[in-house]
């Protein structure tokens, strides 16, 4: 009997210390039936890959408000790829201006997801793209 | 760039090539086999066939304790205390499944920060999945595949709460048991079942006032009970956030690793279970499968809810698909 879930860390990179939305996601996910790794504050894009990889999850969620979004994200895009592990789906939520997503996702970003998101618009993203 | 890359990464890295790399010490490989041993998909059995003779070498060490007694946190420093001594880690962090969703939130790694990024350490957050019986039997697979790819010791860290839970640390070689004051009734606390199985009481948070009379009161405990010829578990305190009393756990349970219950009755019984514990999943999947296509099983819930027939009638006209069960497991 197969028994295949959806696995998604969910972590904030940096000094960032906004953790509602992380927090609301991260609780939103689980009832929507995913396994969420919820790894907290601060973490360097190092230990949010390193948690990803032993997790084999099939998604990373940054949760950034700090406005540092475009280095970060961009740290642990080098991160996944020195790990040849850029078949993990990354998503972006937070403050990010509208100007920057374009970036992110040049980065090699699948979403952006920022103020006023609900938590199914998110589930649906991410089983869309998983099961894809 | 991402649609679907990895659905296609999954079918495509077969199982050989996965096998391969955590003979050769590749992360990704352990995860990977991990995930598709988990998940029960085609062909993990042969997987674990292949797996099994590379273990055998690894120490167990299961913890339970009541939510929020600090285990995490424990994990953490103990884990890192082993490395220090040259010993390699694996940790299983189980978190139970929402029976609602079917989804899970593992936070285990909240409290693990210090050893996240230490090579010789490998961190598995598992969630129980609603598995009958089954929970166990995943922990155990993890722990034997994190055994096979070369850790010294294993640890499976999981809440004391349900008889489930309880289930899961019968797959370690030594079981401590995490205690806190001021908790109410104490030990009071403590799931039936517990005391028959704990190698080792540790009194954490003890920089809280009223540790010693917990420490006091599992001493007792002790002093009544029967504990068939075993040697009296140690009572160590420790303050998990303060690293204090970390080295004298280790210490303590690196010494049940020579003793304990690694009895070669204790073996032969815990081999005997699992062997049960798989084939009753098999014969239930079978027969879970064959009712879904037939649709005995929606049948035979209308017919007791109309009152026609009862359940035990119906386990009795089922028992000749069990036997058919069987009978085909011997042919494939
Ligand atoms: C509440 C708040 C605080 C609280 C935080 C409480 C806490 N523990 O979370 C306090 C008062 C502590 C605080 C402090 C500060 N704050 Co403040 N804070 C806010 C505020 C008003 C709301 C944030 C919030 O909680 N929103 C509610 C949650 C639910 O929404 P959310 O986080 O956006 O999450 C949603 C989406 O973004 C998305 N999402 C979020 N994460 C993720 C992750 C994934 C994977 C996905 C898919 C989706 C997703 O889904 C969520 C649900 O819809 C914002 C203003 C704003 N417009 O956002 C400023 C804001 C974030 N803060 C700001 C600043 C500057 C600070 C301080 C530096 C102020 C100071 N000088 O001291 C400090 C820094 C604190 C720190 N250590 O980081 C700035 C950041 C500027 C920037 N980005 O350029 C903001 C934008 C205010 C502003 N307009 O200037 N802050
Ligand atoms: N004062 C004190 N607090 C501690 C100690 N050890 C852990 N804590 C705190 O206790 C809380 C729970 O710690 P965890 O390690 O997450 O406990 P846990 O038993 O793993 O929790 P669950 O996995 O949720 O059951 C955290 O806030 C820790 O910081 C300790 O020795 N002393
Ligand atoms: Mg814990």
């Amino acid at each position: 009997m197969n028994n295949k879930k959806i696995r998604v860390l969910i972590a904030k990179p940096g000094l960032d210390g906004h953790e509602r939305g992380a927090r609301i996601i991260a609780y939103g996910l689980r009832d929507a039936g995913f396994e969420v790794i919820y790894t907290g504050l601060r973490q360097s894009p190092e230990q949010i890959v390193s948690a990803a990889l032993q997790e084999d999850v099939d998604v990373i969620g940054l949760s950034i408000l700090s406005g540092a979004h475009l280095s970060l994200t961009k740290k642990v895009v080098d991160q996944l790829k020195s790990n040849d592990a850029e078949d993990i789906l990354l998503v972006v939520g937070g403050v990010v201006p509208e100007q920057d997503v374009a970036s992110l996702k040049e980065m090699g970003v699948a979403g952006v997801f920022t103020a006023g998101t609900s938590v199914s618009q998110v589930a649906q993203f991410i089983s869309e793209q998983v099961n894809a | 760039m991402y649609k679907g890359a990895r659905v296609e990464t999954i079918v495509s890295i077969s199982w050989e090539t996965l096998l391969d790399g955590v003979k050769k010490g590749n992360v990704r490989s352990l995860a990977r086999i991990i995930t598709l041993v988990e998940n029960r998909e085609p062909g993990w059995k042969d997987a674990m066939k292949s797996l099994y003779p590379l273990g055998g070498k690894a120490k167990i060490v299961g913890i339970t304790g009541s939510p929020g007694a600090g285990k995490s946190t424990l994990t953490n420093a103990v884990a890192r205390d082993f490395v220090a001594r040259g010993y390699t880690v694996g940790i299983i962090a189980v978190d139970p499944s929402s029976p609602f969703s079917g989804g899970a939130l593992l936070g285990d790694r909240l409290r693990m920060r210090d050893v996240v990024t230490l090579p010789e350490i490998f961190i598995r957050s598992m969630a129980t999945r609603g598995a009958l019986g089954g929970l166990c039997q995943g922990a155990r697979d993890i722990a034997r595949i994190l055994d096979a790819f070369g850790k010294d010791v294993v640890i499976i860290e999981t809440v004391g709460v349900g008889q489930d839970e309880v289930e899961v640390v019968k797959a370690a070689d030594l079981v401590m048991v995490v205690c806190v004051p001021g908790q109410g009734d104490g030990i009071q606390a403590l799931k039936a079942g517990i005391m028959e199985i704990a190698d080792l009481y540790v009194v954490n948070k003890a920089d809280r006032e009223g540790a010693d009379e917990v420490v006091a009161d599992i001493g007792g405990m002790l002093d009544i009970s029967d504990n068939g010829g075993r040697p009296q578990p140690p009572v160590i305190k420790t303050s998990a956030l303060a690293n204090q009393g970390i080295t004298e756990l280790v210490d303590a349970l690196v010494q049940g690793f020579e003793s304990g219950r690694n009895a070669d009755s204790w073996q032969a019984q815990r081999v005997k279970e699992e062997i049960l514990t798989l084939v009753e999943t098999e014969i239930l999947d079978y027969l879970r499968e064959n009712w879904e296509r037939t649709g005995d099983l929606d049948k035979a819930v209308e017919g007791i809810l109309e009152k026609q027939t009862d359940p035990y009638s119906v386990v009795d006209s089922l028992l000749p698909l069990i036997r058919e069960a069987s009978r085909s497991k011997e042919t494939t």
